[in-house]
This record gives structure tokens, C-alpha cells and sequence, in this order.
């Protein structure tokens, strides 16, 4: 210890360098999260063969039936049911998958608008960085709920509107962080030699430029997940979400509200799913950022 | 600093265009606002009277230039619903909007600032790792169900709490904590990464070279500097506090805005519609750009960036 702090003294790191170096030893493998994540996206894919009954139908003899661990539940409904009889661990499991099939096309198609925007905004420069800019401004300027809100009921409610809503939504970050990496890696050496040697734009931009951003992309996906499935969530529970009776969790959330005194679970069950995933995700998405790109901590 | 100001004022007037563009397209898009009073029964005079009424006769680009006019001048149209002008419901519904977000602004910083500090300045302790439940569970909970779990526990369990409405004082607490929750754990966060970044720097050690005392270096030294970051996010605090309406006085039965836009949404109610979002989108891109101009003021490094 004595030998750490002596060191420091003879040879001083900038402070952001010795902030980062310590939150990185303090940071192991984020294992919990990482296991939560994993059941997540096993539990989405594997949906229909692990649900133990059926999400969109239900047991009219059995509803509002409590969760096993309380006085009247049953094995029969590990989590209880709803005000429809349908099983709630069914349905959060159902939910799961409709998360990840959003999360995963949304932040497939905002990943490619956004890259696309981005690479060719700090490449070229000029008015084309302008537009692109410009436009990023604008939208980060609209209250994200209300656009999503308005185009979603305007073109109609399907799974195809609400991920484009989605998309929209999400690609002005990547496009703003991936231009700032281009700029920074346009003025390298190594681009200038492709340069020469006669490499075509495209190429540069996709075999030169496009790997040293891949860091910044995977870290900017995982914490856009959580916003991307925070978005979802409220829209579904607002009511324009993914259409019923397929189980989201928002809309889940939304059908317990006013049976609180009833039957607390029904919110309960799918509200709790929403949060550990996002959590996860978080602490997941915080420990990839300082491993992989510590800069990207100042644009909080 | 005079450019800086006109540019962002420039693009403040550009998106407040963009968006009342998006929202004719819109809400043209968006069904037969006819449908909202007639039905199949109806005759069909009764059709074309309301056509005319509303101005649906006219081409598109004539209803846009009408939009648009009416928008300049501060008209927005009759809601359909309520028949009467749409910004006499809204200046009706402003208040509790503003009561609502004023209180949860609050909230987020008498939380959310002294435990950024604290939990910075006695990191590793009691109070840093209850800080940092508080601002996990904020910033990974969505917000309309924290408020039901929130309405369930205070108003259902407990009885302490109405559970939604604004007949009593008392009523606001619910919906303030929900709504400011999540800005609270921003702020936390926020400021505590600072402060451990500025109590890391040479002047600081400086500071406390020459005997300054703890309190100094903290309270005047430190924090000065780490209220910079801070302040910026409380403007986008303001305008995430706008949007943030809409699901929580959906939630808790605010008589807001945010109600409002949700029921004009719903209602098909498009010139109420078109109004309440873009008040929304002034509030918005307005605190944003107050924001902006304090942060150029105090920071001289933004301005020529």
C-alpha cells in the first residue's frame, strides 16, 4: 500500500486516469446481472416450450388467484393470475420475449440509421455533417414519449409501427457518438496511407474507420437497451403498444392498476420483470463502458 | 457569445417547426376526425356540413397554411371534444402541470444533490451504498410502475396517501416523489461522479496544502465546480419533467397537461391534439435553450467550443 501511494507521489496520473483506474479494480465481472441478462434472453427465445400454460387464455374459474407463496394460491399458478384467470409467470415469460424481439429489431435498424448517419457525417463534413446534425438536434429536442405517442396511434398500432417509433428514437445517439469517433480517427495516420494507396471511400469507411468504433457501438447498445425497453414499456402501458391480448409487460402493468386492492400481483409480477432486466442491463452496460470505453462515462 | 446565442436560438425556432410539421402530417394521418360526432347513422348533409366546418374541404397545403397562420398567432383551434378554443382548456390545465413539476424538481434536487455530495465525500460508507439503491432503483424502475407500487403501499396498504386526484394539499406527494425519482438519481449520480473528479484535482490538494479546512474545500472549493455538470442536467431535468407528465398524471389522475394530451390523443381530439404538444415541445426546447445560455454564461469554455 505504502509502495502504491509512493509511486503516485514520484509519478503523477492525471486525475480522470486514476478516477477510471480505480472504479476499473473495484469492478469485477458484473456476474448477477449477467445471469439475470442470460435468463432473460433464454427465457424470451424458449417462451413457448417453458410457459407453464397458456398467456392469452385463461381460466374464468380461476382468477385473481394469488401467487403460491400466499394463503389461497396454488403451485398450480406460481405467480397467481389475473383478472382474466391467465397465468401471470406465463404471461411475464411471453412479455420477456415480446421485449426482446423489440429491443433486438429496434436497436438493430437504430444501429445501422444511426452508424450509416454517423460515419458519413464526420467523413464528409460540411453541410452533409450540418443536415445530419442538425437533424439529431431536432429530434432530441422532441419529448421522445409524445412523438412516439402521436405517430404510433396516427399509422396504427403494430408491431412494425412501434418498432420504427422505436428506431427513431434511438439512432440520434448513435449517429452523434460515432461521428465524433470518425472525426477523431479520420485525422490517424493509418487512414491517410489507405488514402494513398488508393482505397476507395467505402472502403475506408467500413474496413478502416468502421472497426475503431465498434467499442464505443457495443457499449452505446447496451445502455440504450434499457431506455429501449423503459420506452416500450411506457407506450404499452399507456396504450399503444403492441396490440392485446399479447402479454407486454407495460400493458400488464396497465391491467392491474386498478386492481390494487384486489390483486397487487397482476402490476406486481411484470413491473418487477421490466426493472431487474433494466437494472441488469445497467450494471452490465456500466462495467462494459469502463472496460471498453472509459470516455464515453463524461457524455452523462 | 452573441453567435452561440443566435445559433441556438435558431435551431430552438427550427425544431418548434419540425415538430408542428410532424404533427399536421400527423394527425391528418390519423383517422376521420368526422368520426368523433357522427356516426353511420348520421346523414349524410350532416357529413358535409362538418367537412366544411372543419375545414377539411380545402387542399392539404391550404390546411397547412391555415395551421400554420393559426399557430403564429397563438390560436390553436376549437377542441373538438370540449368545444371551446383548445389553449383556453390548456391555460385551464397549465397549473397543476407546472404545481406537479415545480414539486418534483424540488424533490429530485433536496434528494438528489446532498446525497450526491455526501455519498462522494464518504464514499464506501452507509449513506454511499444507500445512495446507490436509491438511484439504481430510480433510474431502472419504470415510472408508471413505481407510482402503482407506490400508490399501493401509501394509499391502498397504509391508507396515509389519496391515492390519485388533486382534491387535497396532500395529494401532490405521490405523484411528485414518482415523477422526481429518476431525476433524483440522475442528479446523485451525477454529482457524485463530479465531486470525487474535482476532490481528485491539484487544486483541491492545493487547497488543502495551504490548511484550508475540510468544510471549505468541500462545501466552496469542490462543489462550485461540480455544480457545472449538475446544472446542465437539471435543464434537461425541466424537459424530461414535461414528458415525464404525461405518464405520471396518467398514472395518479392528475389533471394536467399530460392528462390532457393523452385524452385528446385518445379522443381523436386533433386540434387539442396538435395544441398541448406544442406547448409541450415550447416548454421543452424553451428550458433547454435557458439552460444553454446559463451554462455558456458560467462556463466560458462552451461558448467556444
Amino acid at each position: 500500500m505504502a509502495e502504491v501511494t509512493a509511486r503516485i507521489t514520484v509519478a503523477p496520473v492525471p486525475a480522470r486516469i486514476r478516477v477510471a483506474r480505480r472504479a476499473w479494480q473495484m469492478r469485477r465481472l458484473p456476474l448477477i446481472p449477467m445471469f439475470t441478462l442470460a435468463m432473460f434472453v433464454v427465457t424470451g427465445i424458449a417462451a413457448p416450450w417453458i410457459a407453464p400454460h397458456n398467456p392469452e387464455r385463461g381460466d374464468i374459474r380461476a382468477r385473481n388467484v394469488p401467487p403460491a407463496w400466499l394463503d389461497g394460491g396454488s403451485t398450480k399458478y406460481l405467480l397467481g393470475t389475473d383478472h382474466l384467470g391467465r397465468d401471470l409467470l406465463s404471461r411475464v415469460i411471453f412479455g420477456a420475449r415480446i421485449s426482446l424481439v423489440v429491443v433486438a429489431v429496434t436497436l438493430g435498424v437504430g444501429m445501422v440509421i444511426g452508424v450509416s448517419a454517423g460515419l458519413v457525417s464526420g467523413w464528409y463534413g460540411r453541410w452533409v455533417d450540418e443536415l445530419v446534425m442538425r437533424l439529431v438536434d431536432i429530434k432530441l429536442a422532441i419529448p421522445t414519449i409524445l412523438l412516439a405517442l402521436v405517430l404510433v396511434l396516427s399509422l396504427g398500432q403494430s408491431f412494425l409501427v412501434i418498432v420504427a417509433v422505436l428506431a427513431i428514437a434511438v439512432w440520434p445517439r448513435f449517429a452523434r457518438n460515432v461521428r465524433g469517433e470518425v472525426l477523431l480517427l479520420k485525422t490517424m495516420d493509418y487512414v491517410s496511407l489507405a488514402k494513398v494507396a488508393g482505397a476507395s471511400t467505402p472502403r475506408i469507411l467500413f474496413v478502416h474507420i468502421f472497426p475503431g468504433v465498434i467499442n464505443t457501438l457495443i457499449v452505446l447498445a447496451t445502455l440504450e437497451v434499457g431506455i429501449v425497453i423503459l420506452l416500450e414499456s411506457t407506450l404499452s402501458f399507456l396504450g399503444a403498444g403492441v396490440p392485446p391480448p399479447t402479454p407486454a409487460w407495460g400493458s400488464m402493468v396497465a391491467d392491474g392498476r386498478d386492481r390494487l386492492a384486489v390483486a397487487w400481483w397482476i402490476s406486481t409480477m411484470p413491473g418487477l420483470a421490466i426493472m431487474l432486466v433494466v437494472l441488469s442491463m445497467n450494471l452490465f452496460g456500466d462495467w462494459l463502458r469502463d472496460k471498453l470505453d472509459p470516455r464515453l462515462r463524461q457524455l452523462e | 457569445m452573441q453567435r452561440y446565442l443566435l445559433r441556438r436560438l435558431l435551431l430552438a425556432l427550427v425544431t418548434l417547426w419540425a415538430v408542428s410539421l410532424i404533427i399536421f402530417v400527423m394527425s391528418r394521418a390519423a383517422g376521420d376526425p368526422r368520426h368523433v360526432f357522427l356516426d353511420d347513422y348520421s346523414k349524410q348533409a350532416d357529413w358535409d356540413r362538418l367537412t366544411v366546418t372543419l375545414g377539411l374541404d380545402k387542399p392539404y397545403y391550404q390546411q397547412y397554411g391555415i395551421f400554420m397562420i393559426s399557430v403564429l398567432k397563438g390560436e390553436f383551434g376549437r377542441s373538438i371534444k370540449e368545444q371551446r378554443p383548445s389553449m383556453e382548456v390548456i391555460i385551464e390545465r397549465l397549473p397543476a402541470t407546472l404545481q406537479l413539476g415545480l414539486a418534483a424538481f424540488a424533490f429530485s434536487v433536496v434528494l438528489g444533490v446532498p446525497l450526491g455530495i455526501l455519498s462522494a465525500v464518504k464514499r464506501g460508507s452507509v449513506l454511499d451504498t444507500v445512495g446507490k439503491i436509491v438511484a439504481l432503483i430510480g433510474q431502472s424502475a419504470p415510472v408508471f410502475w413505481l407510482g402503482i407500487m407506490m400508490m399501493f403501499l401509501f394509499a391502498v396498504r397504509l391508507d396515509w396517501l389519496p391515492p390519485y386526484g388533486r382534491q387535497e394539499a396532500v395529494s401532490i406527494i405521490l405523484p411528485a416523489v414518482t415523477l422526481g425519482w429518476f431525476f433524483a438519481a440522475a442528479n446523485m449520480r451525477l454529482l457524485r461522479s463530479a465531486m470525487l473528479n474535482v476532490l481528485d484535482s491539484e487544486f483541491i490538494k492545493l487547497a488543502r496544502a495551504k490548511g484550508v479546512s475540510n468544510r471549505a474545500v468541500i462545501w466552496k472549493h469542490s462543489l462550485r465546480n461540480a455544480l457545472i455538470p449538475a446544472m446542465t442536467f437539471a435543464g434537461v431535468t425541466l424537459g424530461g419533467l414535461v414528458t415525464g407528465s404525461v405518464v405520471v398524471e396518467t398514472v395518479f389522475a392528475w389533471p394536467g397537461l399530460g392528462q390532457l394530451a393523452i385524452q385528446a390523443l385518445f379522443g381523436n381530439d386533433y386540434p387539442l391534439m396538435q395544441a398541448v404538444i406544442i406547448v409541450f415541445t415550447m416548454m421543452y426546447v424553451a428550458s433547454a435553450l435557458l439552460v444553454d445560455v446559463l451554462y455558456a454564461y458560467m462556463d466560458p469554455r462552451i461558448r467556444y467550443a
